[in-house]
């Protein structure tokens, strides 16, 4: 047996032994309600969850290709994938939801220092520690560089005062990590990248009330923050590279299957259209909705095949393709498209808001359809996104 | 780019330096200009052959190299993206996968080492009507003792008056629209009572309408089983599906990449027309839906080599997108060009009227959204 196969028969005992069953057969995410985001204020609907986290986070296996000695598994690419398709085989879901795996400790194992990595990376492996981003500011969107939240070094510490906004959960996280002006005279060169505790005294987070209804964001104000010097990663007015790699973490993960994940009760697209619009000879009556609902989910499939197509291309010889860059866009496109089609084949149920009318799965469908209206717009505009491939992939030039 | 072994790296990298050298779009175009009244050059078909490209999919032991449908997609997408005329998706890929999917011994004895070196080509007969409609196979064929009668026509038919074998959809039993009844028969091109009339197709590439006036058979001549042949009808086209998918994919990337070199050239306004951002944007999505139907393509090429349950869902999926790309980017590519691309010296309009045609032919996006939907249960 290769080296590989005993892993995979390895990792298949120990799933098999230590995944409560309330957390498998899922689409790899938790049910709605009991995902797990770690951190000082978690609660536990379902007590398994936490047992299923523990036993995770003790192999390491939240992080699994993280190096050992900061709490990660330890384990190669390869054994990672197979890892990944044996949880996908029992369909376990993902033990812990977090900012911090995603995108914090990718760009702390490349930029942080020693003392750095050892203090943040274990304690984001066991989910004790939650993460927010504090990148967009009211003046700073889709110019992202053009920041102005100040930090200022006074000896022995530096003092940070300003605002952020579209802190995601900054209300729920207990540090963030966040994008500062340490150099007022420069654009990218004068932005530093900077971790601190939500609880130090000056900060402030205020939830802010989206279109449908939820509130996954924040409004951060920042007055007199005092933070450690250590707390700085990388260089002083560094900050702008480390700032665009972690970018690119948040996108790839976004547009690996951070977007909707198939709500209405469990029933896909085709199933919805069928039971609102009705049938004939087994096919959704309405032809053009069926022609609709045909082409969406051959854009899904199109975009589930390019996601596995460059996933292998970016293991063999020449490296990662450059498509990359344009999954975020087409997942975007891709979400909202489903979340209309959804609220159109329900008809008026799909119209409410609230209330006996309307099934949970009926709201939900209006919901998520008003929320993925910022699915082109967080993690970077769709029409950013097609500057980025027409500038760095296609060679396209600035206006002069 | 799917990862590919060392020999279709081969394969690929001989694809592109030959039709770079030998068979560019100038050399489509002066075959349209010519008295060429097949609709493709036989010296280069001969050079095609010579390269082992005819016998790509035909095993050994049948005079061909034993590849498989991803390694014909490769050259099919070179000669795409230089619109080389030939016979290399009827003969090669569809005439010879019916061979493969259905023939017995002594058919596949007979027509593969001819196909193999090129001598012979064929063709597929399928449509009857203005659109793709494989079920309503009107054609009849009658039986009469040992033999069938084929009476009744075909319309658009690939590469059908130089075809040396026919490969025939007939009605033996059963109404039209009906997947029962329908018979695959192996009919040589010059057999009495078959009338062929060329077609001239706005994409100058071959077609031919075909009319069959009381046609005499044997039984031998029945590819697969009586009255069970769309099964194999269905298998035939989901690979000619894929194959057309590749050279369209060609088509489309070489379509936009000559787009995008214009855009990088031309002047207005005293800038590159390139830097704005209303081009950059349209640019952008095209190559998104360039690599968004590669993967298809790919993922359909491969599920016919691993012979996968998922074949009809995936050529149906590739065939779809392919139409719908070249679609897109064959009419980005007159726009964005301006005038120029309206005239006949520039070879916009070579990839619009070629893309025009392989939109439709086995079947249109339309009719594969239809499929798939149906294949998928809704």
């Amino acid at each position: 047996m290769s080296d590989l196969e005993s892993f995979r028969s390895e990792a298949r005992s120990w799933l098999e032994a230590n995944c409560p069953p309330s957390l498998r057969g899922t689409s790899g995410r938790p049910a709605q309600g009991e995902e797990v985001w770690g951190g000082r204020r978690q609660t536990y609907r379902n007590p398994e969850a936490k047992l299923w986290l523990e036993r995770m986070a003790a192999k390491g296996w939240t992080a699994p290709t993280w190096p050992k000695a900061y709490g990660g598994g330890g384990l190669s690419r390869d054994e990672a994938k197979v890892l990944d398709s044996e949880m996908r085989r029992i369909g376990a879901a993902a033990p812990l939801l977090s900012f911090g795996l995603w995108m914090l400790g990718p760009v702390l194992l490349e930029y942080g220092n020693e003392q750095q990595k050892r203090e943040h990376l274990p304690k984001i492996v066991r989910g004790e520690i939650r993460w927010c981003q504090g990148y967009s500011e009211p003046g700073a969107g889709s110019d992202l560089a053009g920041l102005r939240t100040r930090c200022e070094d006074r000896g022995d510490h530096y003092l940070i005062n300003g605002q952020k906004i579209w802190t995601s959960y900054a209300d729920q996280a207990d540090w963030i990590f966040c994008l500062v002006r340490t150099d007022t005279s420069k654009k990218h060169e004068g932005i530093s990248f900077i971790l601190f505790d939500m609880a130090t005294p000056g900060v402030e987070a205020r939830p802010i009330r989206l279109i449908s209804g939820s509130s996954p964001f924040c409004e951060t104000f920042f007055t007199d923050v005092k933070v450690p010097k250590e707390n700085l990663v990388g260089r002083l007015n560094g900050g702008w590279e480390i700032a665009k790699r972690l970018l690119q973490y948040e996108r790839q993960n976004i547009s690996a299957g951070g977007f909707g994940s198939g709500f209405g009760g469990g029933l896909e697209l085709e199933d919805i259209a069928k039971k609102y619009v009705g049938e004939v000879d087994g096919r959704i009556a309405d032809g053009d909705l069926r022609a609709r609902v045909a082409e969406h989910r051959m854009q899904a499939r199109a975009f589930a095949l390019t996601v596995r197509r460059l996933a292998d291309e970016a293991k063999s010889a020449n490296g990662p393709s450059p498509a990359v860059s344009i999954l975020k866009y087409a997942a975007a496109r891709l979400n909202q498209e489903r979340c209309e089609l959804l609220v159109e084949a329900m008809g008026y149920q799909g119209l409410g808001w609230d209330g006996d009318g309307f099934s949970a799965a009926e709201v939900q469908a209006m919901r998520d359809m008003l929320r993925s209206k910022g699915n082109s717009i967080e993690g970077g505009t769709s029409e950013i996104n097609l500057n980025v491939v027409a500038k760095r992939v296609l060679g396209l030039m600035d206006h002069q | 780019m799917a990862v590919l072994s060392e020999e279709q790296v081969m394969l690929q990298e001989a694809a592109k330096n030959w039709t770079r050298e030998v068979a560019p779009v100038t050399a489509f175009r002066a075959l349209r200009d010519s008295a060429n009244r097949e609709g493709f050059d036989r010296a280069l078909w001969r050079q095609m052959c010579e390269m082992g490209w005819a016998g790509i999919l035909i095993p050994e032991s049948y005079g061909g190299s034993g590849l498989d449908y991803l390694s014909i997609g490769l050259v099919l997408e070179e000669t795409g993206r230089t619109l080389t005329a030939s016979p290399l998706l009827s003969t090669a890929l569809v005439a010879t996968a019916a061979l493969l999917l259905a023939g017995n011994d002594r058919q596949k004895t007979e027509w593969l080492p001819k196909f193999a070196t090129g001598e012979a080509l064929g063709a597929l007969a399928v449509d009857e009507g203005a659109h793709h409609a494989p079920q309503r196979v009107e054609l009849t064929a009658r039986q009469k003792g040992a033999a069938f009668v084929l009476n009744g026509s075909k319309s658009f038919v690939v590469d059908g008056a130089t075809a040396d074998l026919l490969i025939v959809a007939a009605r033996s039993s059963a109404a039209p629209g009906d997947e029962n009844g329908i018979t695959l028969f192996l009919v040589p091109g010059t057999h009495p009572g078959l009338v062929r009339s060329p077609l001239h197709m706005a994409d100058s590439r071959a077609a031919a309408r075909l009319q069959f006036r009381d046609v005499e058979v044997m039984s031998d001549a029945v590819l697969g089983t009586v009255d069970k042949g769309f099964g194999v009808l269905d298998a035939i086209l989901d690979r000619a599906r894929a194959g057309l998918a590749a050279e369209m994919l060609g088509h489309a990337a070489q379509s936009f990449e000559v787009t995008l070199d214009y855009l990088k050239t031309r002047n207005q306004f005293g800038q590159l027309i390139g830097s704005f951002q209303a081009l950059q944007h349209r640019a952008a999505r095209m190559y998104t839906e360039l690599e968004l139907t590669r993967s298809c393509i790919e993922a359909a090429l491969s599920a016919c080599d691993r012979g996968s349950a998922e074949v009809p869902a995936l050529c149906s999926l590739a065939k779809a997108r392919a139409g719908d790309l070249v679609h897109l980017v064959s009419n980005e590519m007159v726009q964005m060009h301006g005038g120029i691309g309206m005239t006949d010296a520039h070879d916009a309009g070579l990839y619009l009227k070629r893309a025009r045609v392989s939109e439709a032919t086995y079947g249109s996006p339309a009719f594969h959204r239809d499929r798939y939907a149906r294949l998928m249960g809704y």
